[in-house]
């Protein structure tokens, strides 16, 4: 019932931090991620980062998409 | 212990006590004004065809005429403004109805308080673009609004072309088997005004896709003739609109794969941002060509020579269908339908 | 990836065959039913499993007198209502915050953050938050609220329907109708709460849990593990979503929303009352509530329409059950909640099932 975008912190000041998802710069308040820091990933929610992403995690799921994009390219449906 | 508590019926406006919004959003409720109110107004033939642009025989000439307003905000924008949009939207409603822009008319509404200065830029750029397209504006209109009356500016520009003797585009050309080309990345222009809304602003590289695809069509139909059955612009409401608009004329299905529709990350992203499908999202600088399937590679190869369709892609074709609905296969080759949007995007949260 | 998705289909056929029938799997949160539609993985999978949508969705469960009050406001010239986009077209008695946007006095916004600074902007007005949304939405509330007294504002006015998930689970399995075996669990409600917390769930009900992203290849992941456990019969609490949620989950946010908030008795649309299940602001926010403030009560109403959201909701039935759907109410004229919110079951099967539409 929530969206989340990930997004790399670029600039922190205090509470107050702008992060990058893929060339869009975002204001975040990191208030409920105070171990953050300049350069982690994290999911942001209403304005608010909520986690911080586990880049060896996340890379698994970057994995998946990729195989994704393999597998497009192959004509094996899911659906009948 | 759950109970199934009964509701007070909801008593909703419907969208005819008023106009709102979405009706000008160029999906349903756009859809619902013109065939309810709109055209049994004016009870014509042509109006009824809703093309881009109506075509008239006079004397021995098809010419093509077209007209649309501009309301934009933020007047300027990355990659584009109010007077570019202006002459270059136009100048697209000829062209994919198969016609040579030749002239346009501009018309003003603007809002006391303006500051000259960004009238003289709007003007300006308006200028360079139709310089750039080979069209003339020939005439024209000013009107001044107390303030508060209009949002600083509104344009309106219509415009006459003359049918391409080979051009043949009609929605009663379109056949099963056709394909499907869209000439660029979608949504760009949409989410590109909405980051630099007020309330909604953030910095991004997105940019707006405004500009001509006239070279597109005129080299498309010059080297196809009548292999290109049907083109248009998919603005308001997106390709989602247009595709469906396509299917409800011609009762034919389109199926189009979610993994061959080319959109830029950076749009993809602030789309994610946001909530909003980016298939809903307006563009004003691409075109849907809907080609016989013998000539589609061909189609795609000229496209990708022109300036404003590097990123062409063929992805879906016109199908037989029981039902004249627009289905989409997902990358993960599941199938879902794609819907004539509501014509007001809202970003969600939850 | 074609492997991931033949375990699936392995582990599906494995519980059919040990449960001896269907196996149904509730996915709790509107955003995972949008994402199964939309990667169009409701009709790929064998008639041995459905998915049945949950109440997981913060538009659909908010109470009519909740919205109805929100319009009262939004009439008065005194008051600026800040919300999210999602409420912006549900209908109320008399008509939506959509058709009063011409008022001036109504702001989409996308953070907390800017409920205060409209407040901050504009002395003159009562700003009302309306706060919705559930546990991933209530920290930023609860942060602004702590910062509104920090910083000695004035008019900043929440009005919080906000809605806890572990109580609504709880209370759909109590219902002895109930046909879920499983729960697909928000994978953004559990980055706040913690995995852990549907420890309770597997203990007191011994049906699995597992949290998922929103990646189709993460649905199809959970959709596998949940079914293994049906198969092996070893219910527990698992995540394919490990780079986001962790075991304990978000402290701060846990914290920070125990400082804030008391969790009481409320109303879900369609759901009639939970325990402990919404969100008011404690007694000593109080300058800040809108309904202590603002002298608005919302009162829950009840009366007979013909409107099926509560067995939506429930995951009793599907949307196309409904009589009313895609007849009398469709997105544009919607009757019912889950058919104007953007992530209601009613809104998705409309917008991206296959379906007759000549006859509409």
């Amino acid at each position: 019932m929530c969206l989340a975008v990930p997004a790399r912190i670029i600039e922190m000041k205090g509470d107050d931090a702008v992060a990058d998802a893929i060339g869009n710069r975002i204001e975040a308040k990191t208030t409920l991620v105070p171990q953050v820091k300049l350069g982690d990933i994290v999911l942001i929610h209403a304005g608010f980062a909520i986690a911080i992403i586990d880049e060896d995690e996340a890379k698994k799921t970057w994995q998946l998409l990729a195989d994704l994009d393999n597998f497009n390219k192959t004509d094996k449906r899911v659906s009948g | 212990m759950v109970q199934i508590c009964p509701q007070k019926k909801a008593k909703s406006m419907t969208a005819g006590d008023k106009i709102l919004l979405a009706h000008g959003g160029g999906g349903r409720l756009t859809d619902e004004l013109i065939h309810s109110v709109i055209l049994p107004a004016f009870e014509n033939q042509t109006l009824s065809k809703l093309t881009d642009s109506a075509e008239i025989r006079l004397g021995k000439e098809n010419i093509c005429f077209t007209t649309d307003s501009y309301v934009v905000k933020p007047l300027f924008f990355s990659g584009g403004d109010i007077g570019k949009l202006a002459i270059c939207g136009t100048i697209n409603d000829l062209a994919v109805a198969g016609a040579k822009p030749v002239v346009l008319s501009l018309s003003l509404i603007i809002e006391e308080g303006l500051e000259t200065s960004i009238l003289k830029k709007i003007l300006a750029s308006a200028a360079q673009a139709a310089k750039e397209e080979n069209v003339s504006i020939v005439c024209g209109d000013t009107k001044v609004v107390e303030a508060g009356s209009a949002d600083k500016i509104f344009i309106n520009t219509s415009g006459i072309g003359l049918k391409l003797p080979v051009a043949d585009v009609g929605f009663e050309k379109i056949a099963a088997g056709d394909k499907i080309i869209v000439s660029g990345t979608i949504g760009d222009h949409g989410m590109t005004i909405m980051s630099q809304r007020e309330g909604m602003k953030f910095e991004s590289e997105m940019k707006s896709d405004c500009g001509s695809v006239a070279q597109i069509c005129a080299k498309a139909i010059e080297a196809l003739g009548s292999e290109i059955k049907f083109m248009r612009d998919p603005t308001r409401g997106g390709l989602a609109a247009t595709l469906n608009e396509i299917a409800a004329q011609t009762d034919l299905g389109i199926e189009i794969q979610e993994s061959q529709i080319p959109i830029n990350p950076t749009t993809q992203a602030a789309a994610d941002m946001l909530g909003f499908d980016i298939l809903d999202i307006a563009n004003e600088g691409k075109v849907v060509i809907i080609v016989s399937a013998q000539k589609a590679d061909k189609c795609l190869e000229i496209c990708k020579s022109c300036k404003n369709g590097k990123n062409a892609a063929i992805i879906g074709q016109v199908i037989k269908s029981d039902e004249p609905l627009v289905e989409l296969i997902t990358t993960i080759k599941g199938r879902r339908i794609v819907q004539m949007p509501y014509g007001r995007e809202l970003p969600r949260i939850c | 990836m074609l492997e991931r998705i033949n375990r699936a289909y392995t582990q599906i056929a494995r519980a059919q065959k040990a449960l001896g029938r269907r196996i149904n799997i509730m996915e709790v949160c509107g955003t995972h039913t949008v994402s199964v539609f939309r990667a169009g993985l409701r009709d790929a999978f064998p008639e041995g499993m459905k998915l049945l949508s949950g109440p997981g969705c913060p538009v659909c469960i908010t109470d009519q007198g909740y919205i109805d009050t929100v319009l009262s406001m939004a009439d008065r010239d005194d008051c600026l209502i800040a919300t999210y986009g999602d409420m912006i077209r549900v209908p109320g008695r008399n008509g939506s915050l959509e058709q009063r946007t011409n008022r001036g006095n109504i702001k989409i916004v996308l953070s907390a953050e800017d409920a205060l600074k409209l407040a901050k902007q504009n002395p003159d007005k009562k700003i009302v938050f309306v706060a919705v949304g559930f546990e991933t939405t209530a920290p930023a509330t609860a942060v602004i609220a702590n910062e509104a007294i920090q910083q000695d504002i004035k008019n900043l006015f929440i009005f919080s329907n906000h809605k806890l998930v572990i109580p609504a689970m709880k209370a759909l399995l109590c219902e002895k109708n109930n046909k879920i075996d499983a729960f697909m669990c928000p994978g953004h409600v559990s980055v706040i709460i913690g995995s852990d917390a549907y420890k309770p769930i597997v203990e007191q009900f011994k049906k699995p849990c597992v949290v998922a992203g929103f990646e189709p290849m993460q649905i199809i992941e959970a959709i596998a593990a949940i079914c293994k456990q049906l198969a092996d019969n070893t219910p527990d609490v698992d995540s394919v979503y490990p780079a986001a949620v962790t075991p304990g989950g978000n402290k701060t946010a846990q914290k920070i929303i125990e400082e804030t908030f008391d969790a009481v008795s409320g109303c879900w649309r369609g759901l009639n009352n939970i325990d402990k299940s919404t969100l008011k602001l404690k007694e000593k926010f109080s300058q800040l509530d809108a309904e202590k403030q603002l002298g608005v009560k919302f009162v829950h109403e009840e009366d007979l329409t013909g409107c099926q959201c509560g067995q939506v909701l429930c995951g009793l039935i599907d949307p196309p059950d409904c009589s009313l759907f895609a007849k009398s109410c469709t997105p544009d004229t919607p009757v019912g909640p889950c058919m104007v919110s953007s992530e209601g079951a009613c809104a998705a099967w409309y917008k991206y099932a296959r379906r007759k539409r000549r006859s509409q």
